[in-house]
Formats: C-alpha cells, sequence, structure tokens
C-alpha cells in the first residue's frame, strides 16, 4: 500500500474506517490515520438549509474560508439528520462560476442609460447614481413613486432593515414581499378567521394524526422531509390514512390511499360538500366547541378577480373595493347556504365520482379521527385563495379539529422565511411588524415609539401590493423599483409586460443579486449579493420556528450582504430631506405631515442621515462586536459597522412580539438551540396554539381562546348590521363556488398550471448552478396526457409551443412521469430562464389576498 | 493488449467461435453472452490483483496462481472469450473464490501483478450487486437469503434488512461495498436457474460519493470542485468578468419570443 494518497482515496479510506471499524472487520492503520488527519482544522457549525419552508437543520464544516463539507444536522427536531437532494447540495449554490462580484451599472458614453450595456463600478458610484435617481422618483411623486420588492428569503435582520428604512425612513408603504405570490391567501384566511397570523399547529402533528390530506399541495416534491415523515408516520401506524387533492396526478399519489383529481377550481364547492355532510349528518359538529369557540359568517362575492378595472372580467364586480368585508351570520343561514352542494351537484361540478367526495367526507366526519389537512400553493394561488382556505378552517373547526395535537388545518408555507421574515416583521404594503397594520393609528403609534420616530412620521394608508407595483412601473407611477433576494422578471405573472416596462419605461430598476439572472439583466443597477453561508442570519419556518445561524465564510470579491446594501443606502439621506412633509394622495391634505419640528423636540437634527436615526443609535451600538456568542465567526457587516447589528436589530425587533403571542426568545439563545417556535414564554416554545395547555396565553379552564384580534368586531346579519366583538372566537365562513377568471375556450382549449420539482428551486438561480442537480433535471418539459399531445400531432420529447393570450414559449414534451395529468390539463415548473412560463400566465389574484393565480389559465399546444 | 469488445462482434461472431465460447464458459450461451459482457470492462481477477493496466503490464502468463488455488477457481484466458490471454480470472457462478487466509495465489505470484502482501478481507475482487429484485425469491417475501448465508462475511459485506410489506416479514439482503471481497460465493449460491445476484467489477458497480452529508456518518466532503486552498475568494476562479459581463448584456433568450 502506497502512502501517497489522492483525495478521493481519503475519502474512500476514512468510510472504510468509520463503517468497517463499526463491523468487526479489521481495519488498516493506514486508513484511520487518513481519516481523522483530512478532517484535521474542519470547524462544524449549525445552520439551517436555504431552500423550502420546512426549514431542516444543517452543519456546516468549514476550512481555510471554504465550505467543506455539509451535512443533515442529525440534532434538528424537523428533519433528524435527513435532507433532500437541494439540501444535499447545499454549500455548492454559492460556488457557481458566475456569481456577481462587482455593482454593474448599464451606461452609455460614460453616463447611466437604459438602453446602455452594463459596466463594472464601484460601490460608491452605484449608491450616487442610485441614490439620485431615487431622488428624482421621489422628488416628483413622492412616497408612492417608489417601490420596494422584498423577499420571503430576506433573512430576518434584512426584512426588518427594509420595512424600517421604507417604512420609517422613506415614509413609504409601496414594500411588498415575493411572499404576497405565495402565502398572502393565507395569510388572509388567518386574518379573516382567526384573527392573527400564522398556523396553530406544529410538524409534530404529523407523528400524531390519524390521517393525512394534503390539498393543492406536492408535498413528496416540495416538503420533502415532511412528506418524508408522513411516510414514516404510515409506515409505523397502521391506520393512518394519506388522501391526496389535487388538478393532475403527483407523486403524492403514491403514498395516498384515495386519489382525488379534480376539475381547477371546484376545490370550493367540494369543500362546501363536505362543510354540507357535516351540517347534515348526525354528530359530525363538535356542538360545544363551535358553540363555545366559533361564530358564523359570509362575505360581499362580486369582488372580482384583481384583474385592472377595464379588463372584461371585472365588469358588474361591484364589490371589487370590498373584497375582505365580511358579517356575521346564524348557523341556520350558513346551513341553508351549503344546501346547493349536493354530493351530485359536486360530483357533476368537479368530476370527482360520488364515492371518492362521500370517503373524503366520511373522514372529516368522523368525530373520532385526528386529520391534518396540509395545503399550499394549490389554495393560495388562486382567484378565491382567501376563500379556499377559510373554507378549510371551516371543516376543521365544525368537527373541533383545530389547534389539538395530530388534528388541525395546517397551511403549509412555501419559501424559508416567509412566516419568519416577511409575515412576523410585515414587510407588507399593508403590515407592521407583530401582525399590526399600517392602517391602525395605535398601531403606528406603538411601532414609532420603539423606532424613536416622532408622531406621524408612518405613513398610514396601505401601499402598492407586488401585482400592482408592476402595474404601476408599467403605468409611469412607479419610477424606482428594487428588488432583493427574489427574481420578479421570472416570478411574476404576465411577465412579458412587466419586462417590456422595466426595459423601455421611464423608471431605474436596480436587482440585488448573487447570479445573473433574468431580473439582474432586466435591471438598469446591479448590486453583488452575499449568500447565506456568507452572513450571520435568520429564519423562520413553517412551524413558527425560527433558526439562527453565524457567518461561515466570506461573500467573494465586492459582494455583501443586502443589510449592508440597504444601511449603506440610508446614509445617502437626511431626516430633512425625508420628514418634511411629503405629497400622497388619499390622506388627509394630501399629503404626509412635516415631524421635523417633533423630531427636533426629541434631539434630532436636520441633517442626520436615515442611518444616524435608524441603524446607528447609541440603542443599537450598545451591542458589542466582537461577542462571545460569535464563538469565533467572523462578521462582516459588524466590522464594518463597528457594533454588533445582527443582535441589535434582533433585539429592538422582539420588543414588537412580546407579550402579545408573538414572543420571540433573545439573540444568544437561539444560537445555542435547533431553533424555537414561538411563542416563547419563560423559555418554553409553543406547539399548538390556542389551545389550553399548550399556549401559555391561554388561561386554565378556558379550553381554547383564539385570541387574535384583528378583525373580531364586525357587523351583525348584513354588511350593515350592528357592529359586535366577537372577542376569543374564531370564524366559521360560507363561501361560495366561482367561475376561474380565465377558463380554456375554442382557441386555448388546455388548462396552465404550473409549480415546481424536487431538484431545483423557485426561479432555479441558484440550483441550476449545481451540476448534479442540473443534470438530474436539465430542462422544464410540459407535461401532458398522452391523447391530448396525440391529438395535436405531438409524441414525447417532441418540441412544442405553449402559447396564452400574453406570451409563448418553448419546451419538449413530456407524457410519462412524476406528474400525471388528466386530458385538459398541462404543467410546467417555473425554474428553468429557457421556459419562461410566466410570460404566459395570467396576473388575476385573490381580490382580498392580491395574490396570482399560478395555477389555472388558458393556453394552447402546438408543434414548435 | 485488450481487444475492445464491441457489441457488433458479440453477434457477428462465427458460429464455431460462439460453440467453443460457449463450452469455454462451462454452461449455457446466455452464461457467455454475460460473460463477454463482464469481459468488456474488467474480468474478475484473483484477490490482490493491481489495477487492470497495471496488472497486464506485470502479468506473465506463468499460470501459478492458476495452480496454487486449492480449490479450483482461477483459470488461464484461452482466447476464446475477450478476457486477454493467459491472464487469470475467474467465473464465481461456477467456482467462487474460497478466500483462504493464506491467499496462496497471490503469494506466489513472481512479478507483484498479485500483491503478495493482500489481506484476503480487504481484497476488491469485485462487488456483488443483487441486480434483480423482481426474481429474487427474498424481494417476494419468500425465506431464501441464500446469499447471505452463504457470505464468508455474513452479517458485513451482506446483511439483511428486515422490513415489512402487506401481511409478511421481510428479509431483504444488503451488499455494503466496503466489506465485499467480490469473491462470488453470493452468486455462486443463488437458486435461481439465472443468479439474481453477481459479482460486476467495482466501477461498473459503484456510484461515487464525493460529497456525503448523511447527517449521521462522521465523514462528509465537497466534490473535487472545491478547493481548500488558503486563497482569497476573489481569485477562487470564478468565471471572469467579461464573461460575466457577455451574459448579464445578452437578454435575447427574455426579450425574444419563439
Amino acid at each position: 500500500m502506497t502512502n501517497d494518497l489522492t483525495r478521493r482515496d481519503f475519502s474512500k479510506l476514512a468510510v472504510a474506517a468509520s463503517v468497517a471499524g463499526g463491523l468487526g472487520f479489521q481495519v488498516p492503520a493506514n486508513a484511520l490515520a487518513a481519516a481523522d488527519a483530512s478532517e484535521a482544522g474542519w470547524r462544524w457549525d449549525k445552520s439551517v438549509c436555504r431552500f423550502c419552508g420546512v426549514g431542516c437543520g444543517v452543519m456546516v464544516a468549514t476550512k481555510d474560508d471554504r465550505i467543506v463539507a455539509m451535512k443533515g444536522d442529525p440534532e434538528s427536531p424537523v428533519n433528524r439528520g435527513l435532507t433532500c437532494i437541494k439540501g444535499y447540495f447545499n454549500a455548492k449554490i454559492m460556488y457557481g462560476a458566475d456569481r456577481l462580484t462587482k455593482p454593474l451599472l448599464r451606461m452609455k458614453d460614460g453616463v447611466p442609460a437604459k438602453d446602455g450595456k452594463f459596466t463594472p463600478v464601484s460601490w460608491e458610484k452605484a449608491f450616487d447614481v442610485m441614490a439620485a435617481k431615487f431622488k428624482e422618483a421621489y422628488g416628483e411623486g413622492g412616497p408612492a413613486a417608489i417601490g420596494l420588492f422584498g423577499s420571503g428569503q430576506y433573512t430576518i435582520d434584512e426584512g426588518y432593515a427594509a420595512a424600517k428604512l421604507w417604512k420609517a425612513g422613506f415614509r413609504s408603504n409601496n414594500i411588498d414581499p415575493n411572499a404576497r405570490h405565495c402565502m398572502a391567501s393565507a395569510v388572509a384566511g388567518f386574518i379573516q378567521t382567526f384573527g392573527i397570523d400564522e398556523p396553530p399547529g406544529c410538524y409534530d402533528d404529523i407523528e400524531l394524526t390519524d390521517a393525512v390530506v394534503t390539498w393543492g399541495a406536492n408535498m413528496a416534491e416540495c416538503h420533502p422531509i415532511l412528506w418524508s415523515r408522513v411516510t414514516d408516520r404510515k409506515l409505523t401506524h397502521k391506520p393512518t390514512r394519506v388522501i391526496n387533492l389535487s388538478t393532475y396526478s403527483n407523486r403524492c399519489s403514491d403514498l395516498a390511499d384515495l386519489e382525488i383529481i379534480f376539475e381547477p377550481q371546484t376545490d370550493l364547492a367540494i369543500l362546501n360538500y363536505i362543510g354540507r355532510e357535516m351540517v347534515t349528518r348526525e354528530g359530525a359538529i363538535d356542538q360545544e366547541f363551535v358553540d363555545k369557540h366559533c361564530i358564523f359568517a359570509t362575505g360581499f362575492t362580486k369582488i372580482g378577480y384583481g384583474l385592472e378595472a377595464d379588463h372584461p372580467a371585472e365588469q358588474g364586480q361591484e364589490h371589487r373595493g370590498k373584497a375582505g368585508g365580511h358579517w356575521s351570520i346564524t348557523f341556520e343561514e350558513f346551513k341553508k347556504s351549503l344546501e346547493p352542494y349536493t354530493a351530485e351537484y359536486t360530483s357533476e361540478l368537479s368530476g370527482v365520482p360520488v364515492e371518492k367526495l362521500e370517503e373524503l367526507a366520511d373522514l372529516y366526519c368522523d368525530r373520532s379521527k385526528k386529520v391534518v389537512s396540509f395545503w399550499t400553493m394549490g389554495f393560495n394561488q388562486h382567484t378565491r385563495g382567501t376563500w379556499v382556505n377559510e373554507q378549510m378552517y371551516m371543516v376543521h373547526l365544525l368537527g373541533g379539529k383545530m389547534s389539538k395535537p395530530g388534528s388541525g388545518a395546517f397551511s403549509l408555507t412555501g419559501q424559508p422565511s416567509a412566516c419568519g421574515t416577511a409575515r412576523e416583521v410585515g414587510v407588507f404594503a399593508h403590515r407592521l411588524p407583530a401582525d399590526m397594520v399600517v392602517a391602525n393609528g395605535k398601531h403606528r403609534a406603538i411601532t414609532e415609539k420603539l423606532w424613536k420616530l416622532p408622531a406621524g412620521t408612518l405613513n398610514g394608508k396601505v401601499g402598492t401590493h407586488a401585482v400592482k407595483m408592476m402595474r404601476e412601473l408599467r403605468d409611469g407611477t412607479i419610477k424606482f423599483y428594487w428588488s432583493m433576494v427574489t427574481n420578479p422578471f421570472q416570478n411574476y405573472a404576465n411577465g412579458n409586460e412587466w419586462i417590456k416596462a422595466a426595459r423601455t419605461g421611464d423608471n431605474f430598476i436596480v436587482v440585488s443579486d448573487c447570479y445573473p439572472t433574468v431580473s439582474a439583466k432586466v435591471a438598469d443597477l446591479v448590486l453583488p449579493a452575499a449568500m447565506i453561508y456568507e452572513k450571520w442570519g435568520s429564519y423562520g419556518n413553517a412551524e413558527r420556528r425560527t433558526q439562527h445561524w453565524r457567518q461561515q465564510v466570506t461573500a467573494p470579491g465586492e459582494a455583501t450582504g443586502d443589510l449592508w446594501h440597504l444601511m449603506e443606502f440610508s446614509k445617502r439621506f437626511t431626516i430633512g430631506e425625508m420628514w418634511k412633509a411629503q405629497p400622497l394622495k388619499g390622506v388627509e391634505g394630501d399629503q404626509l405631515p412635516d415631524v421635523l419640528a417633533a423630531a427636533k423636540e426629541m434631539g434630532y437634527r436636520e441633517d442626520q442621515t436615515l442611518f444616524d436615526v435608524l441603524f446607528n443609535h447609541a440603542e443599537l451600538r450598545k451591542h458589542a462586536w466582537p461577542d462571545p456568542i460569535a464563538n469565533g465567526h467572523a462578521n462582516d457587516i459588524a466590522e464594518h459597522y463597528g457594533y454588533f447589528v445582527h443582535k441589535a436589530l434582533w433585539e429592538e425587533y422582539r420588543q414588537f412580539g412580546l407579550g402579545n403571542g408573538h414572543d420571540l426568545a433573545d439573540f444568544d439563545t437561539y444560537h445555542q438551540v435547533r431553533g424555537l417556535r414561538w411563542p416563547v414564554v419563560d423559555g418554553r416554545e409553543t406547539q399548538w396554539r390556542f389551545a389550553e395547555g399548550f399556549d401559555p396565553y391561554v388561561k386554565p379552564g378556558e379550553g381554547f381562546n383564539f385570541y387574535g384580534k384583528a378583525l373580531k368586531t364586525i357587523p351583525t346579519g348584513s354588511p350593515k348590521g350592528e357592529k359586535v366583538a366577537h372577542t376569543g372566537k374564531a370564524k366559521i365562513f360560507f363561501r361560495p363556488y366561482a367561475e376561474p377568471a380565465e377558463s380554456p375556450d375554442a382557441e386555448f382549449d388546455l388548462w396552465l398550471c404550473t409549480g415546481r420539482v424536487l431538484e431545483h428551486w423557485h426561479s432555479g438561480s441558484m440550483t441550476k448552478r449545481v451540476s448534479e442537480l442540473n443534470r438530474a433535471v436539465p430542462h422544464a418539459v410540459i407535461y401532458m396526457h398522452k391523447a391530448d399531445a396525440e391529438a395535436r400531432g405531438l409524441a414525447r420529447n417532441d418540441l412544442a409551443l405553449v402559447e396564452s393570450r400574453r406570451g409563448k414559449v418553448q419546451a419538449r414534451i413530456e407524457t410519462t412521469g412524476r406528474n400525471r395529468v388528466p386530458q385538459g390539463l398541462i404543467f410546467v415548473p417555473w425554474f428553468d430562464e429557457n421556459v419562461l412560463i410566466n410570460k404566459l400566465t395570467l396576473d388575476a389574484t385573490c381580490p382580498i389576498s392580491k395574490e396570482t393565480d399560478y395555477k389555472k389559465c388558458a393556453v394552447k399546444v402546438s408543434k414548435a | 493488449m485488450v481487444r475492445k469488445f464491441s457489441r457488433r462482434s458479440l453477434f457477428r461472431g462465427s458460429s464455431a467461435r460462439r460453440s467453443s465460447a460457449a463450452a469455454e464458459a462451462g454452461g449455457s450461451t446466455r452464461s457467455w453472452v454475460l460473460d463477454m459482457a463482464r469481459a468488456e470492462g474488467e474480468p474478475i481477477r484473483p484477490p490482490g490483483a493491481l489495477p487492470e493496466p497495471d496488472f497486464l503490464a506485470t502479468c506473465t502468463t506463468c499460470g501459478d496462481c492458476v495452480e496454487a488455488c486449492p480449490v479450483g477457481t482461477l483459470k488461464l484466458a484461452t482466447g476464446a472469450n475477450e478476457v486477454p490471454i493467459g491472464t487469470p480470472y475467474f467465473t464465481p457462478r461456477d467456482v467462487p473464490c474460497a478466500l483462504c487466509e493464506d491467499v496462496p495465489c497471490a503469494r506466489v505470484c513472481p512479478t507483484g501483478s498479485l500483491d503478495p502482501t493482500v489481506e484476503i478481507r480487504n481484497a476488491q475482487m469485485g462487488l456483488a450487486v443483487l441486480l434483480d429484485q423482481q426474481n429474487c425469491l427474498a424481494f417476494k417475501g419468500l425465506r431464501c437469503e441464500a446469499c447471505f448465508r452463504a457470505c464468508p462475511a455474513q452479517g458485513e459485506a451482506i446483511t439483511l434488512d428486515r422490513t415489512r410489506a402487506g401481511e409478511h416479514a421481510f428479509f431483504l439482503p444488503v451488499v455494503h461495498s466496503e466489506a465485499c471481497t467480490g469473491c462470488g460465493q453470493c452468486e455462486h449460491a443463488c437458486v435461481l436457474e439465472v443468479q439474481a445476484i453477481r459479482v460486476l467489477p467495482r466501477a461498473f458497480a459503484l456510484g461515487v460519493v464525493d460529497h456525503s452529508t448523511v447527517g449521521w456518518e462522521q465523514e462528509a466532503r465537497i466534490t473535487k470542485d472545491f478547493v481548500a486552498a488558503p486563497v482569497a475568494p476573489a481569485v477562487l476562479g470564478w468565471a471572469d468578468d467579461k464573461a460575466v459581463l457577455d451574459s448579464m448584456n445578452d437578454l435575447s433568450g427574455i426579450e425574444e419570443e419563439p
């Protein structure tokens, strides 16, 4: 045996050593020595996966400022050492060859020009131009002329800084996250039903339940480790049933005892059918629970589709402007409303055989069964997304299957921190931290106090939500648009319109990104961003588990964390410029008040920058750097600013949630545990909210208390009825079936549904740069039924053209594989920048949540 | 000299050649086909054999190893198949390796083509792979596991995965590549008419896990793309600026429609 061991030999020997040693085979001494030596000098630390809302824990090993190894964290209660293959290659996403390392500005003849070519510039120059363009837009149009498209993949500190800068600094509510495209309907469903956001249950429900129902949630591919846990439950607890409801057969169907394929949009009817069965069958309702803890409600129906006012589908939709309005009704009215949803009617509408509908209803009506219903985008990306979320709660609340171990309606979050960042911090056009809203004067006052702002600084008018932001960009209302940690020009529906607006409009587009994505290419200025393990950060996953990590390695070139982008930009503005009166239509006097006098009384000076006031004040600077909790890890941002920015912002942010059901633990604690599920009170996390014995906010003897405060005072019986406060109650909604916004017709004769595959994340900007994942799934394909393909002269692997009224792309036909679609529907994943399927989709939204319906529009397919 | 095996030659070979090859293989035409397929990559060599190119460079076809083998496992290739003439190999289905503790074949090799210091338990002659899970009786739930019980490293090179499906317990043989020597006693013992488990050249059978990150294993590496060199990240091989700029300035895929 030679002494020269190659790297691969080391690898194999180390394996042999660890395994063979345990198996009783004699391992040559050489092999043992090799294993130890290769790992000397490695530093292991805990972190989280970059990708989906499951929030798996990972362990990262670094040496010489490079990541040298990664593995699933065996100590994480979420994944217990497992990862899916995206998580498996987490470390590789940062090392793609075309990482952006310098600011890039479109220039022509030495000056910034939209039709110019990208040119590397210094950070100084980048911010010079960016600030100048911002001030030009703001000077013309005030807070309404700027927009920030943030992300459910921002770290919590990044989202917090963005919200603070935009709302407190620029006094604009034109800040909205990409979570508008994924979780807005879920949020609206929570607020309407419970008065407070986020799931009551937790992942432990999986190991305790009798049945798992997936409704428009492809957990097998999109929450892979949770599916692993569901599968394990089914394999170890024989009576466990799995039911998959979808508009096409997918990998969840492989485990399911019952598969229900329904006509798109008819989930609304199926849920009402179940509700009808529950109010009809003897004993199906948990009467005591309903009487004590629930009220019945309904709302406006002619609410349109979130399209623009001149769109045909919006004509006659008289309730467009008050889509969320609702009032309480009696049980009798509720029961009567459900009458039409018989098995026969529902079967006719949905295409689901009566026997299957009955089997589904049997499960929910069985009082002895614990059931967890999971849903993600099938329910949320829906023109009646808020309604269908409410209907799922209707079913669970009627049966008392809510906030109980193993039993509950569980809205699954898609992104790694749509919960932790976008929702909990309130990075939305209408929100503030801890479920507060901009429109509520008391909430603004609380926020102004915590942010040390003079009274009246914050803008109380709901800003422009994501979809509207693009429309306003096109129309010239918004002239400065900045997107961070997301890929809007690939992820927005009706993409051609917005790409054109960005490239030809009178506006300035800034994109903070890590790779040359579609959005980066469409921008005027690109700021290179650090990626997950190149910065300190925190995410909050789908079960309310907040997890923190340290910086592991240095970012390449001049790339810096998005937090740095925001804080440096804030240095370019003084409060003198921003806190004087600002024009704003729709508020008193059509302007935001001048608060400089009040600011001076608080001790501020006009020439202080937004950075001074928001990110550099004494209270924040108290948190010194270095800090023992860093355990020797670097923090480039803390070094730059001379204090422990991440800890300071965290400690300031968590003040918002203390004492009102959103309690977060202190910064240091999160670095010592594998995350905690909030509310965290007296060191204890909460598994089931609203339930006595589990939720510290529920008093002994209460049983349950739906203590969310929002929207509890509503009219009685009709929109103009007397307002009554229903404190502590959850709402059981009646919502009717409504037609989709755009259905297949003679010309565009197929449904287009879009979504994801396991191997790629979102727009593929990261996963397509991992050669192994790219090899596994190199291209997006058109999943199509064989008969539909044949009827169009197409065979498997043929190149086809898919077209809608809005755009067209080419891709290959796939008639087999992971998704078996019914006739009349095609499925195309959206990860591939060479198959920009969102050029075809329709920007119709749920009018309440403003979330785009990516699952339903009309297309045609032909030979390319 | 290694004659390159080609599928075409397999089917165009003369009937005379085919029949003598069949005789050579000591059995059916099907075995002969499989031998040919196996020989395309690497034949199953005696224990301690150097990597094939080195082996061929040093083996003098003296046949001492064949004579030393006490159970008649080894044989010298006659040219009837693609194994280089005169070199020693074996067909596990016929006569597997007995894993002699004193490795007489390797000890007697005069040129070192077979490493005389090889310890038989660390030999890597090939890797057993349970290829046919449809016909394997264990996978149907029947109590077979003849391969498991024949394995000299029973419980180490082959273990049984006890699991349940439907109404029965299953005992599924699992091969562990770090411990399997490729002796072929499993293949020999398989009770099917044509064996479901067979020894393949390791290069054929093994995936490369250069990036193992299962949480409970100690070892975890990144692929060879990563070099833990003490160099500033800025110069660590990111694409040159021009390539990135060219890509950034190319909006053809975005603005144009098919």
